[in-house]
This record gives C-alpha cells, sequence and structure tokens, in this order.
C-alpha cells in the first residue's frame, strides 16, 4: 500500500489544534482529503486535538460515513428508504451487487465503485432511487443498472 | 447591498426592492431542486440559450427556485404573471414556450396538467387540484423566490418579523406569542414550542446555545430538505428571533451529510445575512449579537434525537443520554441549549407578523397552524404537501394526492415514519393531528405519508422498519440494541416461511419491552410499525405463519 502523505493531514491538523469538538469535522476533512481515512492517521489526529486514540477510533467507527478502507472512485447509493422499499429498492440494490459482483458496503477490486448504505436519500417522490456521486437516478427500474453504471469509469 | 444598520432602513431598502421589481414581465420559475434529476438543468440551460438567441434577455426572466412541491409532475415550471403550470418538460418543449407563451401569450394544451381521472385541463397553478386544496402558508417563499438572492426575501417581508421584535416586543413578549399561537414542535414530538423556549430563557448561565435541528432521518421524510433548498432565510429568521427570546449568542444547524446543495444555500444564505447585518454584531442596530454556525452531519438516524444532536455537535459518538437534566438546563457543553426542528423556526416569523390569533385561527382543537408532509409510495402526486392540522387522511390522499396509481386498491398508509404507524382504510377519516391519532396508538410525527397499495405485503413492511431499527440503534441501551435485533430475527423468519406457533405473541411482548424501557424515543417508539400492523392486518401474520403463504407474493416462502 502507498504510504500517506502527512503533510496533508497536517495542513489540516494546524487549523484545529485543541480542538476537542472538532473531531467529526477533522474526520470529514480528512477523508474528503484522502478519500478515506488512513489507520496511521488517528495517532496524529488524536494528538492534535488532545484526544485518546480510542476516542477517534470510537467516532470513526460510529458514524457509517467514515471509512478505515480506501474507496473507490465513484460511489453508489440504492436508497433503502421506506418509499423506495415499497416501490422495488431491493431488485435494485440486487442489480448492483450482480453487476459489480460486490455486496453493499464494499469496494470493487478495481477501485472504480463503493457501494454505500443509504437509509433515506430524500426523493421519496421519484422512489425508487439511486444515486451515483452526486447525480440522481429516480423511478429506476433494476434493467437499467448496468447501462447506468457503464457511464463511469 | 450595503449594512442594514436600523429597522428603517430594512424598510426603505424593502420599498426600493419591490419599486423595481416590474410585476408584468414574464418570469419562468424553474425547480431546481428535486426536479434537478428529471433534467431542470437543460430545461434552464435551454430557456437562456433561446431567449438569449431571441434577443429578450431584459425582458423575460428565468428564475432558479426551490420545490414547487408536485415532484410526480417533474420538472415543473411555472411562467408569472400569468402563472401558468407546465409540467413533466423536457428541453425539446422550450422553444415552443418561449415563442408561444412568452411571447404570444398562448397556453401549451400538451404541457398542461390534465387531471387523470376526469380529463379536465388546468393550465393555472392555482386551479390544479393538487395545489388547490394547500395551504402554503410555511412554503410561501418555496418555488417563488430565488433563495440565493436575500432580495427575493426581503421583497416579500423577509427579515420584518425580526425587525418587529426587536423595535416592538420584549423577549417575554415573543415568548408569549409563540405559546398563545399554539405552535408545536415540527420534527416529530409535538412539544410546545413556548414552553420550550421559556425553559432555555429562565435555565440560568452566561452562554446558552440554540440549535436548528436538520438532521431529517426519518426515511421519507424531505419537507426539511425542501425549506433549506428553497427559503434559507425564513430558517435563519426564525432562528434569529427565537435567539433574541432565549437570549442566545451562538447558534448551530446540524444537517444531515446528504444535503450537499442545502448546505451550500445555506452557507450562501449566512453569509448573505451577515453582508446585510441581520447576522453578526448589534443586529439592526438593537444591540442583539448572533452567529450561526453549520454542523454537517455524518450519516446516522439517531442523531436526530435532541441529545445525541448534543454528542454529535461537541465532536463525539452520537450517542443520546437520559433526561433530566433536559437540554434547555444542560446542553451543549453543559450549557442551557434551545432545540427546535427546521420547520418549527421556519413558522416562527409568520406567528410574529400575522399574530398568535390568525396562527391559532388554523389546525385541530389541540395543534394550530399548518404543517408540511412528504407525500410519497403508492400515489399519484408524490410531492410535497401543506396543509392545516386537522384535515382527514382521505382527504390528502385522495384530493390533493390523487389516489393509487394503476387502479390498484389502497391498503394502509405508514405515517409519522419509523416511530409511526401503519394506518389502515378504516381509519382514514380521522383528522391527521399530533393528538388524534395518538388515541389509536400513534402522532403524525415528522409528516412523513407513505401510501401502500394492494401489492404491499405488510409483514415485509414491518420487517423492513424494524431493519431500519436495527440499523440505526446506537447500541446504548439493552432494550433497543438486543430488542430491535429479536424482533428483526422473528419477522425475517416469519417472512422466510419459517415462522412459529407464539411469534405474534412474542412480537408484541417484545415491542413493549422497547417501548417502557428504551432510554430514547428511537427504542421507544421503533416497534410501533409492528405493533401497528399485527393490530391491523393480523390475518397477513397469520398466513405466513401458518399456511407458509404470502398473500400477495411480495415475500420469498423458502419451506413451503
Amino acid at each position: 500500500m502507498k504510504k500517506i502523505d502527512l503533510s496533508k493531514l497536517d495542513k489540516i491538523l494546524t487549523k484545529y489544534k485543541g480542538q476537542e469538538d472538532a473531531l467529526v469535522s477533522v474526520l470529514q476533512e480528512v477523508q474528503a482529503e484522502f478519500g478515506w481515512v488512513p489507520p496511521e492517521a488517528i495517532e496524529p489526529i488524536a494528538d492534535a486535538l488532545k484526544v485518546f486514540p480510542s476516542q477517534v477510533y470510537g467516532v470513526l467507527t460510529f458514524y457509517p460515513q467514515f471509512y478505515l478502507t480506501p474507496r473507490g472512485r465513484n460511489t453508489i447509493r440504492v436508497c433503502r428508504g421506506t418509499a423506495c422499499h415499497v416501490q422495488g429498492a431491493n431488485a435494485n440494490l440486487g442489480a448492483v451487487e450482480r453487476v459489480l459482483g460486490i455486496k453493499e458496503g464494499e469496494t470493487s477490486k478495481d477501485l472504480k465503485f463503493s457501494v454505500e448504505p443509504a437509509t433515506c436519500l430524500g426523493k421519496c417522490f421519484s422512489a425508487p432511487v439511486m444515486m451515483v456521486n452526486r447525480k440522481y437516478y429516480g423511478k429506476l427500474v433494476s434493467r437499467r443498472v448496468e447501462a447506468i453504471l457503464k457511464q463511469y469509469d | 447591498m450595503g449594512k442594514v444598520r436600523t429597522p428603517d432602513e430594512l424598510s426603505s431598502l424593502r420599498e426600493s426592492i419591490v419599486k423595481g421589481v416590474d410585476t408584468n414581465k414574464p418570469c419562468v420559475r424553474i425547480c431546481m431542486a428535486g426536479c434537478r434529476a428529471y433534467g431542470a438543468e437543460e430545461i434552464k440551460g435551454a430557456f437562456s440559450d433561446e431567449i438569449k438567441r431571441r434577443g429578450l434577455e431584459d425582458k423575460v426572466e428565468v428564475r432558479e427556485t426551490g420545490c414547487h412541491g408536485f415532484c410526480a409532475r417533474a420538472p415543473v415550471i411555472v411562467i408569472e404573471p400569468q402563472n401558468i403550470f407546465y409540467q413533466q418538460l423536457t428541453a425539446d418543449d422550450v422553444p415552443e414556450i418561449v415563442s408561444e407563451t412568452l411571447m404570444k401569450g398562448e397556453i401549451i394544451d400538451r404541457l398542461v396538467y390534465i387531471d387523470p381521472a376526469t380529463g379536465e385541463k388546468f393550465p393555472f397553478a392555482q386551479d390544479v387540484p393538487f395545489y388547490k386544496e394547500q395551504t402554503k402558508n410555511v412554503l410561501r417563499n418555496c418555488g417563488k423566490i430565488d433563495p440565493t438572492n436575500i432580495s427575493h426575501y426581503i421583497a416579500r417581508d423577509g427579515y420584518a418579523a425580526l425587525s418587529k421584535v426587536l423595535t416592538t416586543m420584549t423577549p417575554e413578549q415573543v415568548i408569549e406569542t409563540v405559546e398563545r399561537s399554539g405552535l408545536r414542535g415540527r420534527g416529530g414530538a409535538g412539544f410546545p414550542t413556548g414552553r420550550k423556549w421559556r425553559f432555555a430563557r429562565v435555565a440560568t448561565g452566561d452562554t446558552k446555545y440554540l440549535i436548528c435541528n436538520a438532521s431529517e432521518g426519518d426515511p421519507g421524510s424531505f419537507k426539511d430538505r425542501a425549506l433549506l433548498e428553497g427559503d434559507p432565510h425564513s430558517v435563519l429568521e426564525g432562528m434569529l428571533i427565537a435567539a433574541y427570546a432565549t437570549g442566545v449568542n451562538v447558534g448551530y444547524i446540524y444537517i444531515k451529510a446528504e444535503y450537499p446543495m442545502a448546505v451550500e444555500r445555506l452557507e450562501i444564505a449566512i453569509s448573505q445575512a451577515e453582508e446585510l447585518g441581520f447576522l453578526g454584531k448589534n443586529i439592526l442596530g438593537s444591540g442583539l449579537s448572533f452567529e450561526i454556525k453549520i454542523k454537517e452531519g455524518a450519516g446516522t438516524y439517531v442523531c436526530g434525537e435532541e441529545t445525541a444532536i448534543l454528542a454529535a455537535i461537541e465532536g463525539r459518538r452520537g450517542m443520546p443520554r437520559s433526561r433530566p437534566p433536559f437540554p434547555a438546563q444542560s446542553g451543549l457543553w453543559d450549557k442551557p441549549t434551545n432545540i427546535n426542528n427546521v420547520e418549527t423556526y421556519t413558522n416562527i416569523p409568520l406567528i410574529i407578523l400575522n399574530g398568535a390569533d390568525w396562527y391559532f385561527s388554523v389546525g385541530s382543537e389541540k395543534s394550530k397552524g399548518t404543517k408540511i408532509l412528504s407525500l410519497s409510495g403508492k400515489v399519484n402526486n408524490a410531492g410535497l404537501v401543506e396543509v392545516p392540522i386537522g384535515i382527514t387522511m382521505r382527504k390528502v390522499i385522495f384530493d390533493i394526492g390523487g389516489g393509487i396509481p394503476d387502479g390498484k386498491r389502497f391498503k394502509a398508509v405508514q405515517v409519522g415514519g419509523p416511530p409511526g404507524e401503519c394506518v389502515p382504510e378504516k381509519l382514514l377519516d380521522l383528522p391527521l393531528d399530533f393528538g388524534s391519532l395518538e388515541t389509536t396508538g400513534s402522532t403524525m410525527g415528522s409528516g412523513v405519508i407513505i401510501i401502500m397499495d394492494e401489492d404491499t405485503c405488510m409483514v415485509d413492511m414491518a420487517r423492513y422498519f424494524l431493519s431500519f431499527a436495527e440499523d440505526e440503534s446506537c447500541g446504548f441501551c439493552a432494550p433497543c440494541r438486543l430488542g430491535t435485533r429479536q424482533m428483526l430475527d422473528i419477522l425475517t423468519r416469519i417472512t422466510n416461511g419459517e415462522g412459529d406457533e407464539g411469534d405474534i405473541e412474542l412480537l408484541t411482548t417484545l415491542g413493549k419491552v422497547l417501548k417502557d424501557a428504551s432510554l430514547c424515543g428511537h427504542g421507544q417508539t421503533c416497534a410501533n410499525p409492528v405493533l401497528t400492523t399485527i393490530k391491523y392486518f393480523r390475518d397477513e401474520y397469520e398466513a405466513h405463519i401458518y399456511q407458509k403463504i404470502c398473500p400477495v407474493g411480495m415475500c420469498q416462502m423458502s419451506k413451503v
């Protein structure tokens, strides 16, 4: 695995030195920078914010938004909200999993896609919905999934 | 625009903005919220190109707005001044709209809304049945103004309520007005807002905080998103008035990370308000100082619970804690903290401007005002709806919602999200309220309305809600952590055709334990969808358990 460039991390940490309450914001910025939160970053973060590494790890693993493994270049979210559920979200998730050969929560080996859990994307009026990066696909039928995913690399 | 230093300066600024607006100038209002997923950006681009091509730039305004509500017909536009409503557009329709409607004033028949039931055409927005039955108070600006343009908000009495409280009312009078209005919290629990403010006001301490709960976690809810994206200044103004009433100088907006556009709109609105002096020090010369910070969530449902939100803002794991002490006494960093939902804050400027009596006159006996509902599922007119509290569910589903698609039969409606209940046909004439559904076991909660038709299996629905509940349980208290898991296991067995005699009774017992013994609202209410489906659709459970069949054929029975 490539070693992480800690200078980028330092840049984020200097902004928040000693601010215990900034832990979530720091992790969000670290993840935005690296695409995930490399475990090597935990101790420097703890040092900078004056908290225990266990606290950093606790917060990291509590919030589903954070990842301790590298993410794919594209993020797929198949909404599992109530409206999507009654209108066939399961078939869409099944199609994504079949096309990519990975399960929800996993990343494809070529790091092209990650499939993230989504409890509700707030687009219930277009149910069932899938989101790839920041683009929404509404009223989705499972046979369209493969063609949509082909557009990304 | 320079800083607005006094209430008089605000009035003259408003006058000059209003004077500069030509009400006869055609304006195309394009929804740039939910309609984006259906090509609103392409439509906007096509309008700009076509208008430029014809040299009409000075004669026509193209305005990007928030949600118009009728999401089922996306993408939608409204053309002023006639208020012509066009729906399900594509960019290809645009040249014709420019040449026929904008230049000649002619209505294009194929783009207007046709009632599928009667075949009647409705070219004007105000006549469309979906809109006609609504009372748009809180949503008054949503879909009308450009949310990134503070002038639009000011022109429609924006920040007038703030100016009124700062010049003519004491904090005590503000609280008294909110109390008399009968406003109850719109996040779901329905706690009287005025009373909450009073707790925060009387709490001792030099530092106090204000939080706007924009965590909107209930699956099926998109009303807070619409307000934040379509009318962010209303939220800020409501927070400012609350800050004045409760004596607070710092406010936080805790917002769901899945709402990037809402965050963007809020950031723009906050910087505009700072620039004009509505946020910052000595606001409108009154001596009030108030700043607002945005905190983005990191993807958990339970962080919408008010004590969990505190932990999340403090940068810790978002777990609830027991109350008392209530946040009003000991909240953020142990300081007195007032927490309200986005929609609650948005109601405040209206109450201040129109008075408590005006507000009190709309609604039911127990709950006043209007409620925004997020309507979705198996219904023709899915979208964002605002109605007087006390309206019947039947009216919402069949008159506004246009009934069930494809000639299917209505089966149930899930009201209020995961803490809510599944309401059968026979209870549809009950008024929608915080109080009256309570008597049958629930509340309208956050306003989620999800309609299910004859093809929906109610046992599968119950299993769905429990899988959500189990997933989102923070794990802090045992009843919720273990109980949701056990209930999910049982429901999964039943839907797999492996149900046993006694399962229904076991689910009922577990559900009651969760209700009585869980620490926070999540655990206390998450069994409601199970308990109510057992109550009203027991025969479906029995079919799964004893005959090993799913009556609607939704569940895959492995052991038949």
